[in-house]
């Protein structure tokens, strides 16, 4: 599948990553080539294949729904990765009007 | 004294037999970074303190007469994508460049416990995406064979720190061969293990359903003595899996007399490098004389496994990159006007291109219209590449392939497009997506202009079946000595 340069600028939007007009340009390229090597899968004759997401030997892993609360140094060590904060709250921009 | 050139088997009889203190044994290796490392660039983060603290705490224990654990003393490194509380872990990226982590990864704990000495965080490709650490913000590690080649990737730095004898074994992870594939490229034994036999938490993510960590080491006894130290099932990751429990070690001298071997045609291919198909051979003519039996196998749908890898993965990707968005850690673009341009502009700015390319192109095989052609696909042909391996091992015990179609590429060679660069991984993304463990070992070497350049075959067993091809890895390295030889260097003495 080509892809056109504004493919290109609405998946980056979608993965929300800024990119110049250059790059846009550079990886509509590479994007459509990979992908162009992807589709050879369309040749597999997969009907009636039922897949399904299983780790060998797994079933239904799960765990009791309680809480576990940090203790006070690990929750000082994670709000010291906080690249903006006041206090005990991460601060972010503006969410609505954006 | 040349210590830091132990097996950590040496290593550990050695010093539970006084021959030389853990602290004499930390400064062979300490003094090996030193001296080997501003060419090779194995490291990003030397943890030399932490070292030789940890080091004095053995060495205690020895004077005292406490008997060693195997593990214990041994100086190891770690792939900078494995999170090691109070240690800066970059995933090879701008965008952590900074970032410390808070707290240790399952395996990091399961490790410390058994008094592993840590050295250091070892280069990678960012976020563990490529095959060569090339794509590492902080520059590439080279090859110690060729210091003008790649020494693989993604897990480039822990492969060329145990190849350089900067360490004793170190970790790695693999999720489409980031562990095999630099460990054929730098003449060590890697092994990616079963999908679910190593507990993930905190292993930063890339593909959470093809993910492992594995170690690389001076030998496959090693190898499963490491195995066996990181194994098992984890509240904390609830893909994770005992197994049968039953340690390897112990195994690894039972009879390989009538081991059935399968040779997959599809792996032996025009257009792969004729040398290294003849090493490969030789290899299986060696097993044929240690008394396994030779099978021809067909794995009939192996050429589509790469194309099915490079759908599942960046869509996997994309959504395990998201977390990366300027909020709670990580670079955050301080000219943001507004919620959005921080998001576009930290990702844009922190994330290098590999990253961008494999997000984008998940972002794309996911979006609606186009999930059942790409993604919802890929899992069916997934599937038939399960099949493909489940039924082999129904009449072979073992199958053996090379490891890379080729030897390891001078630095810049592959760098501008990337598909060339996703065809080095052809031969270890099928097992990747079946889950099944692989190991690769050194079995010769190619002679290309003035270089000595390593060859890895890829033994691959199914499910939970590592004890069988870690124990036909030790026991071929017995009666071969392709794993001893050691890249001559053109450093300074150590």
């Amino acid at each position: 599948m080509a892809l056109t340069q504004h493919d290109t600028k609405h998946i980056a939007h979608l993965a929300r990553l800024d990119l110049s007009d250059e790059e846009l340009a550079v990886y509509t390229t590479q994007l459509s080539s990979i992908l162009a090597y992807v589709e050879q899968l369309n040749t597999v004759d997969t009907a009636g294949i039922e897949y399904h997401y299983q780790v060998p030997g797994l079933e239904h892993a799960m765990a009791v729904d309680e809480v576990n609360a940090c203790d006070a140094q690990t929750r000082a060590a994670l709000m010291d990765t906080v690249p903006a904060r006041t206090g005990e709250v991460i601060k972010v921009k503006a969410v609505f009007g954006a | 004294m040349s210590l830091h050139t132990l097996t950590l088997f040496q290593a550990h009889h050695g010093m539970q037999s006084k021959e030389f203190s853990c602290s004499e044994l930390v400064e062979s290796c300490l003094n090996a970074i030193a001296s080997r490392d501003e060419a090779v660039h194995a490291y990003l983060t030397v943890t030399e303190d932490i070292a030789r603290a940890s080091a004095q705490k053995v060495d205690e224990k020895i004077h005292r007469g406490i008997p060693l654990k195997p593990l214990e003393g041994i100086p190891a490194a770690v792939k900078d994508v494995l999170m090691m509380a109070g240690i800066r872990t970059t995933a090879g990226s701008k965008i952590l460049e900074h970032y410390v982590a808070t707290y240790d990864a399952t395996v990091i704990k399961k490790l410390k416990k058994e008094g592993v000495v840590f050295l250091g965080k070892t280069n990678l490709d960012e976020f563990a995406m490529g095959a060569s650490t090339e794509n590492s913000a902080f520059g590439p590690t080279r090859n110690p064979w060729d210091l003008s080649r790649v020494p693989g990737g993604s897990s480039g730095g822990s492969a060329a720190a145990v190849a350089a004898d900067e360490c004793i074994f170190s970790l790695g992870s693999d999720t489409g061969g980031s562990i095999r594939q630099p460990a054929g490229f730098c003449g060590v034994t890697g092994l990616k293990p079963t999908y679910g036999a190593v507990s993930r938490y905190g292993l930063i993510a890339m593909a959470s359903s093809l993910d492992q960590i594995g170690p690389f080491a001076k030998t496959a006894q090693d190898a499963a003595w490491v195995f066996d130290a990181i194994r098992g099932s984890d509240p904390y990751d609830s893909s994770s899996h005992r197994g049968d429990g039953k340690p390897v070690t112990p195994h690894l001298e039972h009879s390989i007399h009538g081991l059935r071997i399968g040779i997959p045609n599809e792996y032996f291919i025009d257009g792969m490098d004729a040398d290294v198909e003849r090493l490969v051979r030789d290899a299986l003519d060696v097993l044929q004389t240690m008394g396994c039996e030779l099978f021809d196998i067909s794995l009939p749908h192996t050429q589509y496994g790469l194309a099915a890898y490079y759908i599942n993965t960046p869509a996997e990707v994309s959504a395990n990159m998201a977390r990366y968005d300027g909020i709670r850690y990580g670079y955050s673009s301080p000219d943001a006007a507004n919620l959005m341009e921080t998001y576009c502009q930290s990702r844009g700015r922190g994330l290098g291109k590999e990253v961008q390319r494999r997000i984008m192109l998940g972002t794309y095989v996911l979006a609606a219209g186009y999930y059942d052609a790409y993604y919802k696909k890929a899992q069916k042909v997934r599937h038939l590449l399960q099949q493909d391996f489940m039924r082999a091992f129904r009449s072979v015990d073992c199958i053996v392939t090379p490891t890379s179609p080729g030897f390891p590429f001078r630095i810049g060679e592959k760098a501008n497009d990337p598909l060339t660069m996703y065809l080095a991984d052809i031969f270890t993304v099928p097992a990747s997506l079946a889950g099944i463990p692989g190991v690769s070992v050194p079995c010769g070497f190619v002679q290309r202009e003035q270089s000595q350049l390593p060859v890895g075959m890829q033994l691959l067993g199914p499910h939970f079946g590592e004890e069988v091809i870690l124990r036909v890895g030790h026991q071929y390295q017995r009666e071969t000595g392709w794993h001893t030889q050691k890249p001559q260097l053109a450093f300074a003495a150590v």
